[in-house]
């Protein structure tokens, strides 16, 4: 029994949520996929401005394409963080105790996507910036989006570690530092099938950006048409949902049994179809003749639909996980407000034991020793003065001694404030004065 | 009590918010509230000025342009992140208060969300559309449009948080009704907004003019140009930004005194009182003579000259912070919830059952003599760890040996004599929560770390235990 590690039952902040359930709940999945389809597009957008900029090493076509879609990582990124901040209130509102507790638990990591994304966020505007300036040293320049997108690529392992954490607080007593909670089981599938939508989303982004009849790809390169762009387009999404496909059926045989129900395995199921739509017309837009490339809208309703679904799953998942436990809290809760509640209608008395040889003295000295001994000693300095001085100045004013252990001033400038003793009664006082006073005679 | 604790046993875990924090206001009061009106003036200077074939003087613009530039950057990169950071930091360090003010402050919140999502889209298309906009006077105009636009989301997203931060210093009626609205006007709100108003302004013009003598060094025509118009806009500013601080430095003291229970208090407070006011005046009157060379003697203002005063405001923003964070002490919550993170209303529950058995995370709710130093550590980690820190800055054992000697043998009764009255004393200590035995461990523990200089470390390093008497098992054979 030594070894077992059990189950935290926290209480929750007994403060009513601020609006009800169903409609946090569905604001957390709609804000979160606004927000996620932009990291998508700054994560996959990096990803390709790395790839088509290594190209344009030897195909120059290849290096104005990456420009182009890195003005857009900048651009997308400010959106993303800014679109992050309603999901993060919702779920921090919605799972107050879940997620401050994975955050704790997983602290250093979870801070360290400050500093980090700052960093990054950094670099896609050198890199944005410097395009002219490092013509000529093409590689560091390269170095630069490389490592923005090394960073990129790493945060989303703390978010999905902590969004996944928060669902097992049966794992909490287990866990030690960011690397354990990261290798529970569940945080890579979901991570790799996470990689895929971001080329999927790019890719279908790429279709749309360079389909605009405003944006005139004559002015900016000289032998890639606007076609050849938009097919490399379709391309990119293709791969996304190969690989989206292949790691989603992973998630669905790795997912841990906890939270699993048969609506949460539909909704895969359903969302993994909608992948499966999406792909098979992705490729018939590929193959087809330029003119015939005319399901975008369709990839885009399917990818759109599948988000929503997968969205949906995610939260049917994070509730049948954690939907016992959480009236576990709320019972939990009830008690301990029962309990504050009792112990505030009747608080313990605190009694002063007095040494009753002491005759008269004897409640003085049980008042000094636990209100003043801390500080005033007989005869040496403590914090305070000894007792023998407060005798040489007090000696025939036993009120002013009263008044000053009531309300002290600051008379030593070598010597700490002295707190005020407002809450004794003018008895109490009374007794500790006449005490101090006599300590001489006793 | 029921979160994990992070904890930075050397560096405090105060620091890890103070630095995020100040940092952002630096940017948000200084390239943003304060920047974006500056920048957009000087855009429609420019068009103002414009020789009369053209729509602005395009060397003007190209400069305030550049201005404008590291604005854009650092507000979406560092700006952005910190803003989020404050929040970051705070679930780790602060969780219980930070979790109880969302629920408050929900709604408040979502529609600052707006807000930032707007700001962002306007800042976006403010910058990126810049040159684009210069080709007719007409979508410079709207561009210029654009400009206010953006200056007036951005003043709302400070006047939104500015709420916020004066709810946490007195939440006014709220602990009797717990509405949000009472939460948002409490008494220190608009004093403390018509403060940080003019003297974001201020900010901003400072940075603008330090920018200046980067991008116009050596174009002397500008740089004048610059120096003159910058000094103008700050002395528009100073003598509100004056007026409004000390406004602000007039009406604190009568809403935290009520919240200091004696006079102590007022003479901790009083010390601070006083140099937030030397530096009030300081730093104010040097921008202020700045500026007034500026307007008349534009050429003679040197980089060093802008330099000076720059930092002067910087020391003045974060002192104001310090303070701040400071008045509101022994709470993080006024009259709700102690620096601690434990509610004022639960005292008399620890003080009778004491803390440990309420908490979730401890090694054990039963003191014996044998885990006494165990358990005293606990009850530091619960009840000291969000401002002392074990061996680091302000630490427990130094605050104990400043007072009874340093280099000294602490005197375990001495010290467990004084921490029940500590906070009558030092009135931004709140009292010590738990009970008899739990003092004795936490004064032994203490001592302990005298001689054993122990660092105690955080859940995001060692984990945590759960308190038996608050597991899933114990608990459901007591329903």
């Amino acid at each position: 029994m030594i070894f077992k590690v059990s189950t935290p039952i926290p209480k929750d902040i007994p403060l009513e949520l601020p609006l009800p359930e169903w409609l946090l709940v569905t604001l957390l999945i709609v804000a979160f996929l606004a927000h996620i389809i932009f990291i998508n597009l700054m994560l996959g957008g990096s990803i390709i401005t790395l790839w088509a900029q290594i190209k344009g090493l030897k195909n120059k076509e290849y290096d104005t394409f990456a420009h182009e879609v890195a003005k857009t990582i900048t651009v997308n990124k400010s959106m993303a963080v800014v679109l992050g901040v309603a999901p993060l209130l919702c779920i921090n509102t919605l799972y107050t105790i879940y997620f401050y507790s994975a955050n704790a638990l997983t602290g250093f990591a979870w801070i360290l996507i400050i500093p980090l994304v700052t960093v990054s966020f950094l670099l896609t505007y050198l890199h944005k910036y410097t395009w002219d300036a490092l013509a000529e040293s093409r590689r560091v320049h390269i170095g630069i989006i490389a490592a923005a997108t090394g960073i990129f690529l790493f945060i989303p392992l703390i978010f999905l570690t902590n969004v996944n954490l928060m669902m097992f607080p049966e794992k909490w007593g287990t866990v030690r530092g960011f690397i354990d909670a990261l290798l529970l089981p569940n945080v890579f599938p979901r991570y790799f099938e996470f990689l895929g939508a971001c080329i999927t989303i790019t890719g279908v982004f790429l279709v749309g950006y360079h389909k605009r009849k405003r944006y005139r790809v004559e002015e900016k390169y000289t032998t890639l048409t606007r076609d050849e762009i938009i097919k490399l387009g379709y391309n990119i999404a293709f791969i996304g949902l190969g690989l989206q496909i292949l790691f989603g059926i992973i998630v669905v045989f790795t997912l841990p049994s906890k939270g699993y129900g048969y609506d949460v395995l539909l909704s895969v199921i359903l969302a993994g179809a909608m992948l499966v739509v999406a792909a098979f017309y992705t490729w018939k837009s590929m193959v087809a003749s330029p003119k015939n490339r005319i399901y975008y809208g369709k990839i885009v309703t399917f990818v759109l639909i599948y988000l929503l679904i997968y969205g949906g799953s995610r939260q049917m998942y994070r509730h049948n996980a954690l939907n016992k436990h959480q009236s576990l809290v709320v019972a939990k809760t009830k008690e301990f407000q029962k309990l504050s509640e009792d112990a505030r209608l009747h608080p313990v008395v605190e009694t002063v034991e007095a040494d009753t040889t002491l005759g008269e003295f004897a409640l003085g000295e049980a008042l000094f020793k636990k209100n003043c001994s801390s500080c005033h000693k007989e005869k040496e300095k403590l914090v305070g003065p000894p007792m023998t001085e407060m005798v040489s100045i007090y000696k025939d004013d036993q009120e002013g001694l009263k008044a000053w252990i009531k309300a002290p001033g600051k008379k030593r400038p070598d010597y700490p404030q002295m707190p005020a003793f407002g809450s004794l009664t003018d008895q109490e006082r009374e007794e500790l004065a006449k005490f101090i006073l006599n300590i001489n005679s006793k | 009590m029921d979160f994990p604790l992070f904890h930075l046993d050397w560096l405090n875990n105060r620091f890890l918010i103070a630095v995020i924090a100040i940092l952002h206001v630096l940017i948000n009061h200084g390239l943003a509230v304060g920047f974006i009106p500056y920048i957009t003036w000087l855009e429609y200077k420019g068009v103002k000025k414009a020789p009369s074939n053209q729509i602005t003087d395009f060397e003007w613009d190209n400069f305030i342009y550049k201005k404008m530039k590291v604005a854009f950057i650092i507000t979406t990169t560092i700006g952005a992140m910190t803003g989020v950071g404050i929040w970051f930091s705070a679930a780790l360090i602060s969780p219980t208060s930070i979790g109880s003010l969302i629920r408050v402050f929900f709604w408040a919140w979502f529609i600052e969300w707006i807000v930032f999502v707007t700001e962002v889209v306007l800042i976006l298309i403010y910058f990126l559309t810049w040159k684009n906009a210069n080709k007719s006077l007409h979508s410079k105009m709207r561009h210029i449009r654009f400009g206010w636009f953006l200056a007036i989301f951005s003043w709302i997203t400070m006047a939104l948080i500015v709420a916020i931060l004066g709810f946490m210093m007195d939440p006014g009626n709220w602990n009797n009704d717990h509405s949000l609205m009472t939460g948002v006007f409490n008494p220190i709100y608009l004093p403390q907004l018509l403060f940080r108003t003019p003297t974001a302004m201020l900010v901003g013009g400072v940075y603008g003019l330090t920018l200046a003598f980067f991008f116009a060094r050596k174009n002397k025509k500008l740089l004048k140009r610059s120096v003159k118009l910058s000094s103008k806009w700050i002395l528009f500013w100073a003598p509100l930004s004056l007026f409004a601080a000390f406004n602000y430095w007039n009406v604190l003291p009568e809403a935290m005194i009520e919240n200091m229970s004696t006079a102590v208090g007022t003479m901790d407070f009083q010390e601070y009182y006083d140099i937030l006011k030397i530096v009030i005046i300081v730093a104010i009157s040097s921008v202020l003579i700045l500026a007034l060379f500026g307007v008349f003697t534009p050429s003679k203002i040197k980089m060093w000259m802008v330099i000076i005063p720059c930092f002067f405001v910087f020391g003045f923003l974060g002192m104001f912070e310090r303070v701040r964070e400071f008045i509101r002490k022994p709470y993080v919550i006024g009259g709700y919830m102690y620096s601690n993170l434990l509610r004022v209303e639960d005292y008399p529950l620890y003080k009778k059952d004491g803390i440990l058995k309420h908490a979730t995370y401890a090694t054990t709710s039963e003191i014996t003599e044998e885990n006494k130093i165990e358990a005293g550590r606990d009850v530091f980690m619960l009840t000291c760890s969000r401002c002392h820190t074990a061996k680091g800055v302000n630490s427990i054992t130094y605050v104990f040996e400043r007072m009874y000697g340093f280099g000294k043998p602490l005197d375990v009764a001495s010290v467990a004599g004084y921490i029940p009255n500590m906070h009558m004393g030092r009135t931004y200590m709140p009292p010590f929560p738990g009970n008899e035995k739990e003092l004795d461990a936490l004064a032994h523990f203490i001592k302990s770390l005298q001689t054993s200089g122990e660092s105690v470390e955080g859940a995001q390093t060692k984990g945590v235990k759960i308190n038996q008497v608050n597991s899933v098992e114990q608990f459901k054979n007591r329903l």
